[in-house]
């Protein structure tokens, strides 16, 4: 995949929050409000950052790889996935219907390129990620491994296992990322359980932090990654907290909870898409 | 045991199941470098001390953390590595059921599930300690091979064969010093039932530990006359279905022998087989509803239900409803 420049890259944002409306529109389920807060987390990654290709193997040797831990923003990853050639764009029509391959949540038992895990019950993509990382210092493999999870993921103890090893064993050839939206299905993390600092959590346990405090503006991004890159290789793990506005790109859904996991009605469909670009193409 | 019995299969040394795991994990490792081994801190009770000694490099320790273990293994399939993870059967299924489930199963990655210390030869531990369900859990998960190897050197071999095939396994093994009955040079077959003893008024399914007591068993129904076959399920899933039903057209009736609880176990397995293929009576040896207790593993086996005299009795009766 060729490196695409900045105002490509927003152009495509545009276009995969358009699949990201249209794919949960059209069977009434799914959950746009963080993809499309993660929206330019996913382009930046797939379209600029990763060293990837789309032709795609399991074992993925001498390529980066992506984790999905939060599986339930399964629309942002399967459209850019589809956006970079791992599968046709047209197969989007198929999200969560019977006999697809792009399931609720991301699945490798249908074999979609792109996913080398199942993920949906939160907690379990770092502990993956990790292992996956170790290999790739076993096979003399430099690149690197992402993974990104939920903030409200943040409450599984397993993550914290998992920080807790990333830490011990130096792995440094992995960047995490939180999408740090303060919002989890019954409201506000402050409310449902208060993620407190999560900034000095993440470093009291051995992982080199960073923040992108812009997680919707483009540059802000890939400034972020690559500082996350630079970063590596140094005897700590990575870790990006990366400031979302869940439902970015739609004037009314962004910045609630409400739109974690309901789908848009026709009207809203038409309202929403009306403020997206078509810049690529529908599918 | 009355030792003027006659037994088909005999030992003049015991040894521990796990240990049989350890050495094979061993040779595994030697034989392919893409073997890997992750502990929760139970190094020495599941004897990988040897693997990590010699391959330090492919050796993980994760601490007191099954959950993050066994995403580490799933993950370290990818990029091409065979992980085998090792903790107490307890921690190995109950406790990351979940994470089994949806990384390893669902996910189907190439992981070894190793699990020790199972059922309740664990022994003066108790019942927190004595997983009598795991069988059933992980046979219930699609993609996933079940195995509980009946004494070293059937787990040695059994360690051995898992690292060649392909897909998720669940390796049962225990704690207790146990007869060594079957031979150091075994083929071991993933799915393949062993036909250890030839009988015709009664077959015997029994797995783990207690393939030693249906031996035993075996002699003493023979020395009232009674003529059983035992057949050793290694393999709880795939069943050798064929196995099994070609031995009841046979003899007419069965025992299933096993360390776990009735529900859920291979005797239900076997249940579900003669039902649908060739019903004949069947009588189940295991724990009955009930979790274990502290004490020795013998003075277990015998509360609980689980030892040679169950087995003749449960044979008797099973012969009584032909």
């Amino acid at each position: 995949m060729e490196k695409q420049p900045l105002a490509q890259l927003t152009k495509i944002s545009s276009q995969v929050r358009r699949d990201i409306l249209r794919m949960v529109h059209a069977v009434q389920s799914g959950h746009p409000g963080a993809s499309l807060g993660c929206t330019e987390f996913f382009v930046a990654l797939y379209f600029n950052q990763m060293k990837h290709d789309s032709s795609f193997n399991m074992d993925g040797i001498g390529e980066d790889l992506f984790f999905l831990s939060n599986g339930h923003i399964s629309p942002v990853w399967y459209s850019v996935l589809a956006r970079s050639g791992y599968f046709s764009v047209e197969e989007l029509k198929t999200f969560r219907k019977l006999n697809s391959r792009l399931q609720g949540h991301p699945a490798t038992e249908e074999h979609l390129p792109g996913v080398r895990i199942a993920s949906g019950s939160l907690g379990q993509g770092l502990s993956a990620a990790l292992g996956a990382a170790q290999v790739k210092k076993l096979n003399q493999d430099d690149s690197f491994v992402y993974v990104l999870m939920g903030d409200g993921e943040q409450q599984e103890g397993q993550v914290w296992e998992a920080a807790m090893y990333g830490a011990h064993y130096g792995v440094d050839n992995l960047i995490a990322t939180i999408d740090f939206n303060r919002q989890q299905i019954d409201g506000p993390t402050k409310d449902v359980m208060d993620l407190k600092d999560l900034k000095a959590k993440w470093e009291a346990f051995g992982w080199e932090v960073i923040e992108t405090v812009e997680g919707n503006d483009m540059e802000a991004v890939l400034a972020g990654l690559e500082k996350a890159k630079s970063l590596a290789g140094k005897g700590k793990p990575v870790l990006n907290l990366l400031h979302t506005e869940m439902g970015y790109g739609v004037d009314f859904m962004v910045g609630t909870h409400k739109w974690h996991g309901i789908a848009p009605s026709d009207e809203q469909l038409a309202n929403a898409l009306g403020q997206l670009e078509e810049t690529l193409g529908d599918y | 045991m009355d030792k003027t019995l006659d037994l088909k299969y005999t030992y003049t040394e015991k040894k521990d199941t796990r240990s049989g795991f350890g050495d094979g994990l061993l040779e595994a490792g030697r034989k392919n470098p893409n073997v890997v081994g992750l502990c929760a801190d139970l190094i020495g009770s599941l004897k990988m001390g040897a693997f990590q000694k010699e391959f330090p490099d492919r050796f993980f320790q994760v601490g007191i953390a099954e959950a993050n273990m066994i995403g580490l293994a799933a993950g370290m399939t990818i990029g091409g590595k065979i992980p085998f993870t090792g903790t107490f059967a307890n921690f190995s299924t109950g406790r990351v059921y979940d994470q089994i489930r949806q990384s390893v199963a669902y996910s189907d990655k190439n992981v070894k599930i190793c699990a020790s210390h199972a059922g309740l030869t664990l022994g003066e531990d108790g019942a927190t300690h004595q997983i009598l369900e795991d069988v059933g859990m992980m046979k219930m998960l699609p993609h996933m091979t079940v195995i509980n190897p009946c004494d070293y050197n059937q787990t040695k071999a059994a360690t051995m064969a898992i690292a060649e095939h392909e897909g998720p396994v669940y390796l049962r093994f225990g704690r207790p010093s146990w007869p060594i009955f079957t031979p150091a040079d075994q083929k071991f077959e993933i799915g393949k039932a062993w036909h250890m003893i030839d009988g015709t008024d009664v077959t015997i399914f029994a797995t783990g530990h207690l393939v030693w007591e249906a031996v035993v068993a075996e002699a003493m129904l023979r020395a009232e006359g009674i003529s059983a076959e035992v057949i050793n399920i290694h393999t709880i899933k795939p069943l050798d279905e064929a196995a099994i039903i070609a031995s009841v057209k046979k003899t007419g009736c069965a025992v299933s022998a096993e360390e776990h609880q009735l529900n859920g176990g291979l005797g239900d397995s076997i249940a579900q087989t003669l039902i649908r293929n060739n019903p004949a009576p069947l009588e189940y040896v295991g724990v009955n509803d009930s979790f274990g207790e502290s004490g020795t593993p013998t003075e277990l086996l015998e509360k609980y239900g689980l030892n040679a005299e169950n087995i003749v009795k449960a044979a008797k009766k099973a012969i009584a409803r032909k």
